[in-house]
């Protein structure tokens, strides 16, 4: 299991656990991780935390979490989780996913 | 490339097998393995396509079962619509025990679960999460066999079908590599298309339709071959069932009509029957139609024959399709037949069921297995006309001639009643049926003199010398005797119309020799007659006789008195007295003759 977190910084305000399910080091894998970091950085600061997980090297958290297509960017709220999917490449989707922008 | 890792992986899982010519998977599922020649293309996929409760799943899970129990082929089962637990409660019923079989590690089971709202795209992607679920599966339990029920559904919960066909497409070749036997379900839900979304474009090996229709509240479920590249099949629509067994396929047994033809003969168990088809019965494995309205006699013929059957040591199934077995055997004790021996002895089964609690198939399935349980030489369907209250004369013409076959391939003898319908030409109704029959036996009742009789004769009995009489019979309680032919003038007779004939018959036989007797005695009279005309004419002639002879003498005496006269007068004359006394002594001599 490949676990990378992020930095962390005390906040007041919820704490974002991000997971993104990655299938080895492909080039799309790679866009994503470094999408995902970049948005966390510019919108999250200080209240995220990223893990990425490597199917390739745990194929049964693919089943436990639901996992399809990759990427996978999976978002616990408070009420729900929401699953993204795709490279991250398309902002804004991301960020009506992160519930930080209304949908339009 | 995601492409290139992701295929990667489960390629070390399992050595490449590429099979160099068409082999065969065995489904197990009854009859389909008949049709397909052997079963489903091995390494290769197969889609199954149907509407909704079609039998897809299913027929996907049996597939996977008997894989596992039956050809030591392990299993994967990726179920993108029930959950796992679902699954396993819907086939319980069916006696499939999945959650054993994953315990063996001889099943996998996986529900892929896609939460459509909860899924946005943003940006490339490919299905490399699902690939990893399938390639760890297959591993896990070693599987040679996989079904994706039902693939489709990622069409309605991922965004980008542009990606997703070329993923599908991925998966296959995939799947191909992998050498595994793949089933993938399908939705179908217009006639003109197989699956909803066209997926059968990377499935060029083999298509299988599911179809279940509605008619007259009785769901008959289909099945046909499409396609299967590179094999024969059977074309036809096959109808099948699900019950307790799981799928059952119905195949016309034989696509050709290469059954053996015995020779030998077995005994109607009436021996005027027998002596009525060349004095042997019927052939064995023959089919015989015995065809006859109401009340004439059917089922105590079917008696007879079932009775010898058992009599000559051979097991007989016994179909009762309108009375329960144990009405069958004591009306049948009426006649003087008690098959219960038989019943006790294991020789004689019944199997009895109103057809109407299901649908053709259902019949013709029970029909099957018990044939095939129970081995018997001697089958008899009794009515099998009840079949057309369950089904259309086609379906029952289809039925009849998938279950003929089956019992010709078997050498097995069956003896068919069917009931006609009072009123309604007895040899045009079952014209359709008659013709896969050797042996047609017509019963009718025939109404003479306000009384029913009974008579019955051979319409046709192929490949033997068979007497064209109609011959009566009666039913005493010493079982069916048939009663000579009558053959007088008038045709044939029945009951007491016979009996009154030949009466009649014996009258007019008394009368002609009374009337010989009378004749003799009419010459005696005129002989009578003649000579007491003879006497009286006799008598007459002596009556005439003695007239004349009396007036003969009359005059003799006329003519003597005459010539005294003239004596008397010549003496009065005194003329010559010599004279007198002569002509005087003559008339007293006269006078005393």
């Amino acid at each position: 299991m490949a676990r990378k977190t992020a930095v962390q910084k005390p906040s007041t305000l919820p704490v974002f656990k991000l997971r993104l399910f990655v299938a080895g080091q492909t080039p799309k894998s790679t866009r994503a991780i470094a999408n995902l970091q970049a948005l966390s950085e510019q919108h999250l600061k200080g209240r995220y935390t990223i893990e990425v997980i490597d199917l390739l090297e745990s194929p049964h958290l693919a089943r436990g979490n639901h996992i399809v297509a990759i990427p996978t960017l999976e978002i616990k709220l408070p009420k729900e989780v929401r699953k993204i999917i795709g490279d991250l490449s398309d902002a804004d989707r991301v960020l009506v996913g992160l519930a930080l922008q209304q949908v339009g | 490339m995601t492409k290139h890792t992701a295929r990667k992986k489960p390629a070390q899982a399992r050595p490449v097998r590429k099979p160099r010519r068409l082999h065969k998977s065995p489904t197990g599922i009854q009859g389909l393995d008949e049709i397909t020649g052997g079963g489903l293309p091995t390494g290769r996929p197969t889609l199954i396509s149907g509407s909704a409760g079609a039998g897809k799943t299913l027929f996907g899970l049996e597939f996977l079962v008997r894989g596992a129990t039956r050809f030591d082929e392990p299993g994967v089962f990726m179920s993108f619509e029930e959950t796992v637990p679902d699954l396993t409660a819907n086939v319980a019923s069916l006696g499939f025990d999945l959650d054993q079989l994953v315990k063996e590690k001889k099943l996998f089971l996986d529900h892929v679960y896609i939460a459509p709202h909860a899924i946005a795209e943003t940006g490339e992607y490919d299905l490399d999460g699902l690939f990893i679920r399938i390639a760890d599966a297959v591993q896990r339990v070693g599987a040679k066999r996989i079904v994706l029920d039902t693939l489709e559904v990622l069409f309605s919960s991922l965004p980008n079908p542009a990606i997703l066909r070329a993923e599908i497409r991925r998966l296959f070749v995939w799947l191909k590599d992998q050498g595994l036997t793949t089933v993938l379900t399908g939705e179908r839900n217009r006639p003109d298309q197989l699956t909803r979304h066209g997926i059968e474009e990377f499935v060029s090996d083999c298509v299988i339709v599911l179809d279940h229709r509605i008619r007259d509240q009785i769901c008959t479920r289909r099945l046909r071959v499409v396609k299967y590249r590179g094999s024969t099949h059977g074309t036809n629509e096959y109808p099948f069932l699900i019950d307790q067994d799981g799928i059952s396929v119905l195949p016309i047994s034989s696509l050709g009509l290469d059954h053996s033809a015995p020779i030998d003969r077995i005994s109607t168990g009436i021996d005027r029957l027998d002596g009525m088809m060349g004095g042997q019965g019927f052939f064995r494995g023959s089919s015989i139609l015995m065809s006859g309205t109401s009340g004439t006699g059917k089922t105590s013929v079917a008696a007879h024959f079932v009775d010898a059957a058992c009599r000559r040591g051979e097991r007989c199934l016994y179909f009762a399709f309108e009375e329960a077995p144990r009405q069958i055997i004591r009306n049948l004790r009426s006649i003087g037949i008690d098959l219960e021996p038989w019943v006790k002895k294991g020789l004689l089964q019944f199997h009895a069921a109103r057809p109407t609690y299901g649908g053709i198939e259902e019949v013709l399935l029970v029909t099957h297995r018990a044939i095939a349980r129970f081995q018997p030489h001697v089958v008899v369907v009794d009515p099998m006309t009840t079949l057309l209250t369950v089904s259309t004369l086609n379906e029952v013409r289809s039925m009849l001639t998938r279950l003929i076959d089956f019992l010709k391939m078997r050498k097995i003898t069956a003896l068919f009643a069917s009931l006609t319908t009072a009123g309604s030409d007895l040899e045009a109704t079952e014209a359709d049926v008659s013709s896969l029959m050797d042996t047609w036996l017509l019963l009718k009742a025939v109404e003479v003199g306000g009384e029913r009789n009974r008579a019955l004769y051979v319409l046709k009995s192929r490949g033997m010398d068979h007497s064209n009489q109609i011959r009566e019979f009666v039913l005493t309680n010493d079982g069916l005797r048939l009663l000579d032919v009558y053959l007088g003038s008038e045709g044939v007779l029945t009951g007491s119309a016979r009996v009154s004939q030949e009466g009649r018959e014996r009258a007019a036989g008394t009368f002609l020799r009374q009337q010989v007797a009378g004749r003799g005695l009419e010459i005696e009279r005129k002989r009578q007659i003649f000579e007491a005309r003879l006497t009286m004419l006799r008598a007459e002639f002596e009556v005439e006789e003695e007239a004349i002879q009396q007036s003969i003498s009359e005059s003799k005496l006329h003519a003597a008195e005459v010539q005294e006269s003239r004596g008397q007068m010549v003496r009065s004359r005194e003329a010559d007295a010599s004279a007198y006394t002569k002509i005087r002594r003559a008339p007293s001599r006269g006078g005393g003759r």
